[in-house]
């Protein structure tokens, strides 16, 4: 797969390092012709200077065989602009924008690109874990209306001992899988919840605090 | 605010008011105090148009005329907030003249997409990003390449009334 990243600084340094190590073809296009430099000797990935919301620019780092194009630069005009140029002009599959704002994530979805706004994820995340210590991960998916929770059992959580299908889990939420000592399980019916699992649970907002306080008790009480 | 000094009221307060117009005048908001911005929002208060200007520089607003009518607002054109606040809802044209080419293709797209402003004209600096414009649906005016046109021109008809003089 074949990974077009434009931006720089840290964050897309970390972004293309992690990309390469799982295996993918990356290019970066960067605006600043030091950082280039620097990018290229450090990573295993081929390295464009320019605009990456000129046209040309993003011909030349390969637009049109492109997979993905990331537009993490820190200014949302930008990653707006990129992402239309690559799924409009080059017809790239896919196309992410990061946005600062976070009122931009439902803009650019308006205007038809898809967009991450870390803001919402962290202010979420940081709610999440107000209410319950034992979250791990927090992803909501399709604008909000599902989540995905990585939660940690522990001995007082109120579903340990329990079968899946004896938990008092409200309609509508679902543990979707156990991770026990780091091997995954697609529960049934009558998997027993243990100490220390990791549960990957879905729900829709309504339901959300009420499962998890099924599952892991009131942390806050 | 007392209805004598029209150009330190805010835009918010005009949005409040209900926007009586004249045959013929126009509610314009212009994006931008720069040189470009500051010459249209004069020119068309001159012309008697209603307009509101919007900077995020409280100190682009010197560019005004003194004879300015109009509103000033000041704030970030890719702040929905901000375009609310300028009531780009209720524009007859919305005039994009910021520096920032992207800036310009997003505040223009959100304008005509989610605003439903009828008439969007944005300013483009690079010339090779014109055909960007045209392809997202955003009437540009490109000022380099209207000097540049009419540099070409100008050499052009010089050059043919030199050829009449020699036949």
């Amino acid at each position: 797969m074949r990974v077009l990243v434009v931006g720089g600084d840290r964050l897309v340094y970390f972004v293309s390092r992690s990309l390469t190590n799982r295996g993918y073809a990356v290019t970066i296009i960067n605006r600043d012709r030091e950082e280039c430099t620097r990018l290229a000797r450090t990573l295993d990935a081929t390295v464009v200077y320019g605009d990456g919301s000129m046209p040309h620019v993003l011909e030349e780092a390969g637009a049109w065989d492109a997979d993905v194009v990331l537009a993490i630069t820190p200014n949302d005009e930008d990653n707006l602009v990129i992402c239309q140029v690559a799924s409009v002009h080059f017809e790239v599959p896919r196309a992410l924008a990061l946005v600062n704002d976070p009122d931009h994530e439902e803009t650019f979805r308006g205007l038809g690109v898809m967009a991450v706004s870390p803001t919402q994820i962290l202010t979420r995340l940081l709610e999440q874990r107000m209410t319950f210590e034992d979250i791990e991960q927090f992803i909501p998916i399709a604008e909000g209306n599902i989540n995905v929770t990585e939660i940690a059992l522990d001995e007082d959580s109120p579903a340990v001992g329990m079968n899946l299908q004896d938990i008092p889990l409200p309609e509508g939420a679902l543990i979707a899988a156990i991770l026990r000592r780091g091997r995954p399980i697609i529960p049934g019916g009558a998997t027993v919840m243990r100490d220390r699992d990791r549960l990957i649970v879905i729900t829709l907002p309504d339901n959300h605090e009420e499962a998890l306080k099924v599952l892991v008790g009131d942390s806050n009480g | 605010m007392p209805k004598g000094h029209p150009s330190h009221s805010t835009a918010e307060e005009a949005a409040r008011e209900p926007r009586v117009r004249r045959e013929g005048q126009l509610f314009v908001v212009v994006i931008g105090c720069g040189r470009l911005g500051s010459l249209v929002a004069n020119r068309l208060s001159f012309r008697d148009h209603h307009v509101t200007v919007v900077d995020q520089r409280s100190g682009a607003f010197d560019a005004l005329a003194p004879e300015y009518s109009g509103f000033r607002l000041e704030g970030d054109a890719t702040e929905f907030a901000t375009l609310r606040e300028a009531d780009i809802g209720q524009a007859d044209v919305l005039i994009i003249a910021t520096e920032n080419d992207n800036i310009n293709l997003m505040v223009g797209q959100v304008a005509r997409k989610i605003f439903n402003v009828q008439r969007v004209i944005a300013r483009v600096s690079e010339p090779r990003r014109e055909e960007v414009f045209s392809e997202l649906g955003i009437e540009t005016i490109c000022p380099a390449v209207l000097v540049g046109d009419e540099i070409v021109e100008s050499l052009h008809r010089d050059r043919s009334l030199g050829r009449q003089e020699d036949s």
